[in-house]
């Protein structure tokens, strides 16, 4: 064991607070929020909560659990999110095996092919035209398809792929094997990390994705819940319950708007800490690679 | 002599097809994706220069004035359209200036903090802003920086100062929309840098050590020469992106009172193309920004292969 200086001592205590006070700033804004969300009216118009709630109380909870437009919302934005990360993880993934395979005819123009959609976006209006014609505009179809593949996570998996000795599916290609079982049968299972990653990803871009919704999205009914809190945030619409129970009080509104944030934000920050080894391996791959 | 041989890679590439079409058959859903979703809406770029109308096919409708430049013209004399253009790259460069060293800086603090899980502790706090989208920030900035209800002004109230109006002021709304981003960034895009710091040979320190320096001299002269090819690609990235950016940030951020230094292009194509339904004019104001938006990659990826470092291709 080295022994320190003082001075480095010092510089190493320096070091700890700092990043205490970098965490603070991070978690601050969530606190507030949560204390916000659990206080009592009269606190909130008084102006008296910070970080820890006063006059303890779920109602804003309550109120909102009992509000269907927003458990709606929240149902379908919870199967939405599954069924796009599924979906895009199976195309990601047939995406990414086939190329690997030096011995592909055609490997270069298809990567080509592939890589000029990463570097030039045709635009905003080019894809609502495309939607407009494919007869999507409205239809639950529009959140689902259009980002069913990111080019990018498929690189990053490809990567990952190309790390998987090349011995293993040249055996298995002698014990006459197919290129679907030599997917499923060696790949997939040591492909666990990098699939938890990109799942990860895929599923975070559809929890908090909007913008597809508010372009292409008329109706009400379909809306994701990121879209209905843009809404509520805004005013343009108030939760159908809270316009019952006195949304004009502006204490509760204060605390309804604070218990929806809070909902929405739940799920994935229960589920990101656990996915934590496996996401920084992606984004490293995804940064090494290409 | 050249139909047999003809014969013979027919038959080589049946038998090459017999083994490998598995392979093709799983391209097929991915291409097919990308040439419907990626592909087509490059055809409907060319109604940038038509006379563009919702009847009819967009391959019959007439060129539009000026050669078919009539659009392009028309955005540039449109005022709305010139502020988007100015707050896209003035948002982007000080996103460059003030978000782009943050990371690298939180990297290097991490670096040198010595208990492991204290570091594990930190870095996962500091990952969470990057999962929240940003309609929810914005309501955390609301939250926060509210002129009387506010976190942040309540302090400032408290201290004897006057409510500083954090969303609702040019100037402030700037600094504000600035500050949530590195926030929302800091943390994740370490990650990257972190990893790189990870490569270095830790030889490099020892033998430092030996020579005497200090914790400082040892940043400057190993950690950063360690991890400068990181930051160049990412920099190159970041440069080739200046005029480009999202819609999910600044269109949640928006509000009347700050227009002038808000809307961004992305914001200005949907609010008056897809709301005020002027397709030509903002397919023209899309396609400049993607041209133009490839232009600067190159450009930096050149100029950074001049100066002696990787492209990013």
């Amino acid at each position: 064991m080295k022994i320190k200086s003082t001075g480095e001592k010092a510089w190493d205590m320096f070091f700890v607070v700092l990043c205490l006070i970098v965490s603070a700033i991070c978690i601050i804004p969530m606190l507030n929020l949560l204390a916000k969300s659990l206080s009592g009216t009269d606190f909130l118009v008084r102006n008296e909560v910070y970080l820890l709630p006063k006059g303890l109380n779920f109602n804003a909870y309550s109120t909102v659990l009992k509000d269907p437009k927003y458990i709606r919302a929240f149902v379908w934005t919870v199967s939405l999110t599954v069924i796009c990360t599924v979906l895009s993880l199976s195309m990601t993934t047939l995406c990414a095996f086939p190329l690997i395979f030096e011995k592909l005819r055609g490997r270069k123009a298809i990567n080509i092919f592939i890589t000029i959609t990463m570097f030039f976006n045709a635009g905003t209006i080019p894809n609502y035209l495309l939607m407009q014609k494919l007869n999507l505009l409205s239809n639950p179809l529009v959140l689902i398809l259009p980002g069913v593949l990111s080019v990018y996570n498929m690189i990053i998996m490809r990567s990952f792929f190309y790390g998987i000795p090349d011995s293993l599916r040249e055996s298995a290609e002698i014990d006459g094997a197919t290129f679907f079982e030599i997917l499923y049968k060696i790949y997939v299972p040591l492909s666990k990390p990098v699939m938890a990653t990109l799942a990860l990803f895929y599923a975070v871009g559809r929890w908090n994705g909007y913008s597809d919704a508010l372009m292409y999205m008329r109706e009400e009914k379909y809306y994701p819940l990121q879209l209905l809190l843009y809404n509520i945030i805004n005013n343009i619409n108030s939760v159908e319950v809270a316009t019952q129970e006195g949304f004009s009080a502006p204490g509760l509104s204060e605390s309804l708007k604070a218990a929806i944030v809070m909902f929405s934000t739940i799920p994935i920050l229960c589920i990101y800490p656990f996915l934590q080894k496996y996401f920084i391996s992606g984004v490293t791959l995804g940064a090494v690679k290409e | 002599m050249s139909k047999p041989v003809k014969a013979q890679s027919n038959q080589k590439f049946g038998v090459y097809m017999k083994k490998y079409w598995q392979l093709y058959a799983m391209l097929a859903l991915p291409l097919l994706y990308l040439l419907i979703f990626k592909y087509i809406p490059m055809v409907y770029v060319q109604i940038a220069f038509k006379k563009y109308s919702l009847m009819g096919s967009i391959w019959t409708q007439p060129l539009a004035k000026n050669h078919g430049f009539e659009y392009f013209i028309k955005a540039f004399q449109n005022n709305d359209f010139r502020y988007a253009l100015k707050n896209t790259l003035t948002l982007n460069l000080l996103d460059l200036i003030f978000g782009f060293p943050a990371p690298i800086i939180f990297a290097l603090i991490l670096n040198e903090l010595c208990f492991t899980r204290y570091k594990k502790v930190v870095q996962t706090i500091a990952y969470m802003p990057h999962f929240l989208s940003w309609v929810i920030i914005y309501s955390l900035a609301l939250q926060l920086l509210a002129p009387n209800a506010g976190l942040v002004n309540m302090v400032i109230q408290n201290l004897g100062g006057e409510a500083i109006p954090f969303l609702n002021d040019e100037a402030h709304w700037v600094g504000s929309y600035i500050g949530f981003g590195i926030w929302q960034n800091f943390g994740w895009g370490s990650i990257v840098y972190l990893a790189a710091i990870a490569g270095i040979n830790p030889e490099l320190y020892e033998a430092a050590s030996v020579d005497g320096a200090g914790r400082f001299r040892k940043i400057w002269h190993i950690t950063l020469p360690g991890i400068k090819p990181t930051i160049v690609v990412l920099l190159i990235m970041s440069l080739g992106n200046i005029l480009g950016g999202g819609f999910d940030r600044p269109f949640a951020f928006q509000n009347n009172l700050v227009m002038r230094v808000a809307d961004v292009i992305a914001t200005f194509v949907y609010r008056v193309g897809i709301k005020g339904l002027q397709f030509s004019l903002t397919t023209a104001v899309g396609l400049f920004q993607s041209v133009v938006g490839v232009f600067f990659l190159l450009m930096a990826n050149w100029i950074s292969r001049k100066l002696g470092e990787r492209g990013i291709w």
